[in-house]
């Protein structure tokens, strides 16, 4: 694949670049082959699903009805995804919203001792969160957030930021400085500067920190579990719920799984058409 | 139009003792083209920033039109800048690029668009105008670097080695080109760079700057032809100087086995001097082939067609010691041969510790 598509490189065996060709392409499959796997489960019966595995048999969706309908008393399908969908998103606004000046700040007007403010962002994360679960079950108790959206926006917000702001650092940082300059002899004002010049040559870096933002959050679990069982819980939680692990349950936990990571795929490819390489090509040089 | 005054002008970068400029003293007229040249850590290009706003001026002042600058930031000092390494915005169009200025000035669409237009019909760039920089070649980013800076009409240009980053031919092509639309336009312009070639065609007047410090600020010519200082002597000219150490004798200097024939002032000088080491500074042109008292030997000619430059040995001062000799392109001569040679032309003489020349340079 690799020596087919960009033709050999001088001084690189063609030999050489079909064996890693190959063995990129099987190490690929065994990353995608569960995701197959789940997916092709889903649209299996649960005997189907739990007998000899089979490549060939008639789709069903009865396993996507089963697990989408609602009974009393547990979290539906829907309920969990506006749920996850107004935390994720929520908190996924707010660390972009706090991040982008902090990156800026940290990356192109370095205040003193940047990277010791740079560290302390990122020693939050040293901390394991079961460590820390009891203090923040006992505070979202005291401050009657358990069971509640904001809970979960107020912790993945506070989760997400450090890594964002470490991301954006980095790609605000590759912005050539004479750019800034150039704007200033012209004329431009802060904002101006920042979003005529540097917004659009970071743009690829916002789009991949939010992704990431928006993925870590989507999949939490354990705060979720810990601090938001019940009412507005997430779609993590609907997994686990939705399907009784009583009898044969492979098929209908295949379908869940699917349904769950279906908006993470969407996410993905949306960001991933904005996270074009080499937006600064041309600006220098 | 402005002039431009560096008032005993420094920048000392934090955490450093030597000022990267120091007390920079210089008078720019109105609609001058005015070159700072030097070698790299001469401090040309912190004294351009500083100009232009993008370096704090630690002491002394800048006046644009005898308006003190020094605290004012870049966005309000009129001035445009052409980056060395032009410094596109990517994410706009040529026409975008161009028009940047104007529209944070707030000009209207329609003037923005024939103000553009005006600069591009002038540099060639009509056609470009809805491209990208990256698809443009690196001569046609230079002019859209050069476009973005004089369709503002500012007050001042300031050009940071804008043709550092062409090929040799292109180079020397856009650098008359740059040279006319200066006088065209007749806005006083601040040009850096290291090549001192660049700054002899160019500059209406040409500053040396070295470590920091103005060793001279002259005509091309007068830079040329009268040297302030041992530093100035040996970076003007290409080739350079010959410069051959000698030790006084009483109060003649000998280069060679021959005395320097020196006139009445450096002569007047060189008593008063208290120096013992002296630096005798020869032109190559003004070294003489057609027959003389000094002996030397041939190492290598570089022929350059109307004339050549011959290398050479001589005996001076207890050792040898290579000199450059420019000779008529139709003589031959070639390695190992034995040719006499004379001073025929002016000759200038440095104190070889502090640099200082000897006698009052000629008008």
């Amino acid at each position: 694949m690799a020596s087919s598509t960009t033709g050999p490189v001088v001084g690189e065996n063609k030999v050489s670049g079909f064996i890693f060709g190959v063995i990129a392409w099987i190490v690929g499959l065994m990353f995608f082959f569960p995701i197959f796997w789940l997916v092709l489960n889903s649209f299996k019966t649960e005997e189907a699903a739990n007998g000899d595995p089979v490549l060939f048999f008639t789709p069903t969706l009865e396993q996507y009805r089963e697990v989408t309908a609602s009974s009393t008393g547990l979290l539906s399908f829907g309920e969990a995804f506006f749920n996850s969908a107004w935390v994720v998103v929520v908190s996924t606004i707010i660390v972009m919203v706090l991040a982008i000046p902090a990156a800026y700040s940290l990356a192109i007007r370095p205040v003193e001792k940047w990277r010791d403010v740079l560290f302390f962002f990122i020693s939050t994360k040293f901390l394991p969160i079961a460590a820390a679960i009891l203090p923040l079950w006992i505070l979202a108790r005291d401050l009657g957030l358990l069971n509640t959206r904001l809970v979960l926006i107020i912790l993945y917000t506070a989760l997400n930021l450090p890594l964002a702001v470490w991301m954006l650092r980095s790609f605000f940082a590759e912005v050539p400085r004479e750019l800034i300059e150039a704007s200033q002899m012209d004329g431009a004002s802060l904002m101006s500067q920042i979003r005529s010049v540097i917004l659009p040559i970071v743009s690829p870096g916002i789009a991949a920190t939010a992704l990431l933002s928006f993925i870590f959050a989507w999949n939490e679990f354990f705060l979720a579990v810990q601090l938001n069982p019940v009412d507005g819980s997430t779609v993590p939680i609907w997994v686990t719920t939705a399907v009784t692990t009583r009898g044969l349950f492979l098929a209908k936990l295949s379908a869940a799984s699917t349904l769950a990571t279906l908006p993470v795929v969407l996410a993905g490819w949306a960001a991933q058409k904005r996270m074009i390489r080499g937006l600064a090509l041309g600006a220098i040089k | 139009m402005a002039t431009v005054t560096y008032d005993s002008a420094s920048r000392i970068y934090p955490g450093t003792e030597k000022p990267a400029v120091n007390e920079l003293k210089l008078d720019i007229g109105d609609g001058e083209l005015l070159v700072l040249v030097g070698p790299s850590g001469s401090g040309k290009s912190t004294a351009l920033r500083m100009l232009a706003g993008l370096e704090f001026v630690d002491k002394g002042s800048i006046l644009i039109d005898d308006r003190d600058v020094t605290l004012t930031p870049p966005q309000d000092r009129d001035i445009a800048m052409v980056f060395q390494n032009y410094a596109l915005y990517p994410n706009m169009t040529v026409a975008g690029n161009m028009g940047f200025a104007l529209k944070q000035q707030g000009v209207s669409k329609e003037e923005r668009a024939k103000r553009v237009m005006e600069a591009a019909k002038i540099l060639d760039l009509e056609e470009y105008l809805d491209r990208k920089p990256k698809n443009l070649s690196g001569g046609q980013r230079q002019r859209v670097a050069m476009g973005r800076a004089i369709v503002r009409s500012p007050q001042v240009f300031l050009m940071d080695e804008p043709l550092s980053n062409l090929d040799a031919k292109l180079r020397v092509s856009t650098r008359t080109q740059l040279v006319d639309l200066q006088a065209r336009l007749g806005v006083t312009t601040v040009y850096v760079t290291h090549d001192q070639v660049e700054a002899m065609t160019m500059g209406h007047r040409v500053a040396v700057l070295d470590h920091g410090v103005l060793q001279q600020v002259d005509t091309p010519r007068r830079l040329y032809s009268a040297p302030a200082n041992l530093f100035v002597a040996g970076f003007i000219g290409s080739p350079a100087m010959n410069l051959i150490e000698a030790d006084r004798s009483g109060d003649e200097l000998h280069f060679g086995s021959s005395v320097v024939a020196l006139p009445a002032d450096v002569q007047a000088d060189l008593k008063a001097s208290s120096a013992t080491r002296f630096v005798i500074g020869i032109r190559p042109e003004h070294l003489s082939n057609a027959g003389g008292g000094l002996n030397s030997n041939v190492t290598v000619v570089e022929e350059l067609g109307s004339d050549a430059f011959v290398h050479a040995t001589i005996q001076h001062g207890g050792g040898d010691v290579t000199i450059v000799v420019r000779i008529d392109g139709e003589t031959t001569v070639s390695r190992g041969d034995n040719m006499p040679i004379s001073i025929d032309g002016p000759v200038h003489i440095f104190e070889a510790d502090s640099g200082k020349r000897l006698g009052t340079p000629p008008e």
